[in-house]
């Protein structure tokens, strides 16, 4: 069995930032590997150590800064990579789910994946649409916000959970060849070991341009066009409680006490 | 002159707020591009589902019988069918775990844009929605170039349409290809039983990622025992095993309603203030003055926890 994960390298903003015309000022961003990512590795990972000749490889669409994150991939066991990337992908002011989707799509005409595993939403732009929408493009059947899996032992079915609203959860069978968005908190994710670390920079990471899988960036419809980002004004009318750690813990148990919660 | 098509969402029978949410949110489209708002429900009890949804601004209602749960791959090709016959340029769809399960696909399919997740939509000449990215802490408008789109939206980012209305009620009768059909849906499951129920609770101490590691889950426990609070958590907490799922706060998790919810290094993330907003009082303890929990406390310590609590412990223990 072959299962394709798509990842993808997230940036992080810390507390304090700056903003540089329609993104964040780069100096204050990290990168790291997508939170939900992570869990579809590890899920990935799981199922080639759980069966005999399963192959697993990961799929990012990204710069050259994020084989960094597709490198602790395949540390945590994946096989091999995939980075697609030009600088024409560069220009595309919003890379919108729909766009994600037809490169992803070709990667997946390439390497006709058994499985596909995304995670359920990147922690940045927070679409949540690539996976379901990749499925749709590849005519696989999907499954979305998954939170438990058992692929059949004759690989023509998933049987999944969906985690629904409100601690409900409903049990799905997908027919595969399948793409699944994988939610946290279905597995738990390893930690990359030193040999894995090592083993990982000998694995093989292909790069391929989008004239390599076939697509004419200038014929993707560029749908989306960002106008502005701003910092939400804040709608915070809260009494912020001044001065150090003593004196603040001491006016919230006053609070407390004059809530009537404990005894004043 | 364009008009919108919002289909509404059920399960186990119910038909779920965002439902009426999205009336709300079509109405509000409908008005500025001009054109009808068309409301659809897939499935369920379709009749009963048509009274609810019939409010005020709602020009025609389309039901869809055909099963009684959702089934994504049954509402692809219905709305894909609708959005067609009705002509409608916009498609909305609420952005909760089921909208997500089939919205993309219905976007791919009939080729056209996808924004997800808007908080905001003006129409002015074209559609201009709003969203926000890096959890919250910035906000953007996006110009959708075509003149029609798929948008899923925000759970209580818009008021429940209350007032009634006199809609046109109508089925349609989707023909629907069951061999295209790859899910089957067997049931659903409860999960987050157990010894507490804290939607119970009157007095809430809950924790998020901003605890680090999880021996420090000792300290909040035993801040909620000198405050005679129940212990909760965040998402990340109990995704990481710390505190069991019983304790999870938020949309996947539990909704509780306390007198009063400290929340202790968590950012305040949608999905986790979909659990907790309907507290009387909500304090936040957090290091980042700007982290999203501050636009709904009443009570703020800008400062780091690992202070912060154990004074806090101090000064109720007396
Ligand atoms: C479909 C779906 C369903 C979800 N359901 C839920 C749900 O039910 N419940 C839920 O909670 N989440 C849910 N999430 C996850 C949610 O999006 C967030 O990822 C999560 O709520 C973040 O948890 P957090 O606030 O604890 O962590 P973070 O967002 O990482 O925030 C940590 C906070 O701690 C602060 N901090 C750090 N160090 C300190 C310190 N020393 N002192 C004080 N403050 C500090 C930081 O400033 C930051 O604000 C769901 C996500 C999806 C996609």
């Amino acid at each position: 069995m072959k299962v394709l994960v798509t990842v993808k390298e997230v940036a992080v903003v810390g507390d304090e930032f700056e903003l540089d015309g329609l993104g964040i000022d780069d100096r204050y961003l990290t990168y790291e590997l997508n939170e939900w990512d992570d869990y579809a590795v590890e899920e990935a990972v799981q199922l080639a150590e759980a069966g005999d000749d399963v192959e697993v490889v990961v799929a990012t669409i990204g710069p050259e800064r994020s084989e960094e994150t597709v490198r602790q991939a395949l540390a945590k066991g994946a096989d091999r990579a995939i980075r697609v990337w030009d600088d024409s992908l560069a220009d595309l002011d919003v890379l919108d789910p729909a766009t994600k989707a037809t490169l992803l799509a070709a990667v997946v005409a390439d390497e006709d994946p058994d499985l596909v595993l995304t995670g359920v939403q990147g922690g940045d732009d927070a679409y949540g649409a690539t996976g379901v929408a990749l499925a749709r493009e590849v005519d696989y059947a999907w499954a979305a916000v998954v939170n438990d899996l058992d692929v059949g032992d004759d690989h023509e079915t998933a049987a999944v959970h969906r985690e629904l609203e409100g601690g409900v959860e409903e049990l799905t069978d997908v027919d595969l060849p399948a793409v699944l968005t994988i939610q946290t908190g279905i597995n738990d994710p390893r930690y990359a070991s030193l040999r894995g670390i090592r083993q990982a920079q000998s694995k093989p990471l292909d790069v391929r341009t989008t004239d390599d899988i076939g697509i004419d960036v200038a014929a993707l419809d560029d749908a989306l066009t960002l106008t502005d980002v701003y910092e939400p004004e804040t709608e915070s009318d809260a009494t912020v409680f001044e001065g150090d750690a003593g004196e603040t813990a001491d006016q919230l148990g006053d609070l407390l006490a004059d809530k009537g919660v404990v005894d004043g | 002159m364009s008009d919108v098509l919002a289909v509404a969402e059920h399960r186990q029978g119910e038909l779920r707020d965002v439902s009426l949410e999205l009336v709300t949110a079509g109405r509000d489209l409908a008005e500025q591009t001009g054109g009808d708002l068309h409301v659809a429900v897939v499935g369920g009890a379709v009749d009963e589902y048509a009274d609810a949804l019939d409010r005020e601004g709602v020009d025609a209602i389309h039901t869809v019988a055909h099963g009684d749960e959702f089934n994504h791959d049954v509402s692809t090709q219905a709305v894909e069918q609708l959005v067609a016959a009705v002509d409608a340029a916009f498609l909305l769809v609420p952005h909760s775990v089921n909208g997500m399960d089939y919205a993309p696909a219905v976007a791919a399919g009939l080729d056209r844009p996808l924004a997800t997740d808007v908080v905001g939509l003006d129409y002015d000449d074209g559609l201009t929605v709003t969203r926000e990215l890096y959890g919250g802490k910035v906000e953007g408008t996006v110009d959708v170039e075509d003149d029609w789109a798929v948008l899923t939206v925000r759970p209580a980012e818009w008021p429940v349409a209350e007032e009634p209305g006199d809609a046109t009620v109508e089925s349609f009768d989707a023909s629907i290809d069951d061999g295209a059909v790859r899910t089957t849906v067997n049931g659903f499951e409860e999960v987050a039983g157990g010894d507490v129920d804290i939607g119970e609770a009157e007095f809430i101490v809950s924790v998020g990622r901003g605890i680090d590691e999880e021996e420090n889950i000792a300290l909040i426990e035993d801040l909620a025992d000198a405050l005679g609070a129940t212990l909760a958590a965040s998402r990340p907490i109990v995704d990481n095993g710390w505190l069991p799922k019983n304790r999870q706060v938020g949309q996947s998790g539990k909704v509780v309603t306390p007198d009063v919810y400290i929340a202790i290094g968590i950012s305040g993330a949608v999905q986790h203030v979909a659990g907790m907003k309907g507290a009387e009082t909500i304090v936040a303890i957090n290091t980042d003055p700007d982290a999203p929990i501050f636009d709904i406390a009443d009570y703020g310590i800008v400062d780091d926890l690992f202070d912060v609590v154990p004074e806090l412990i101090e000064t109720v223990e007396g």
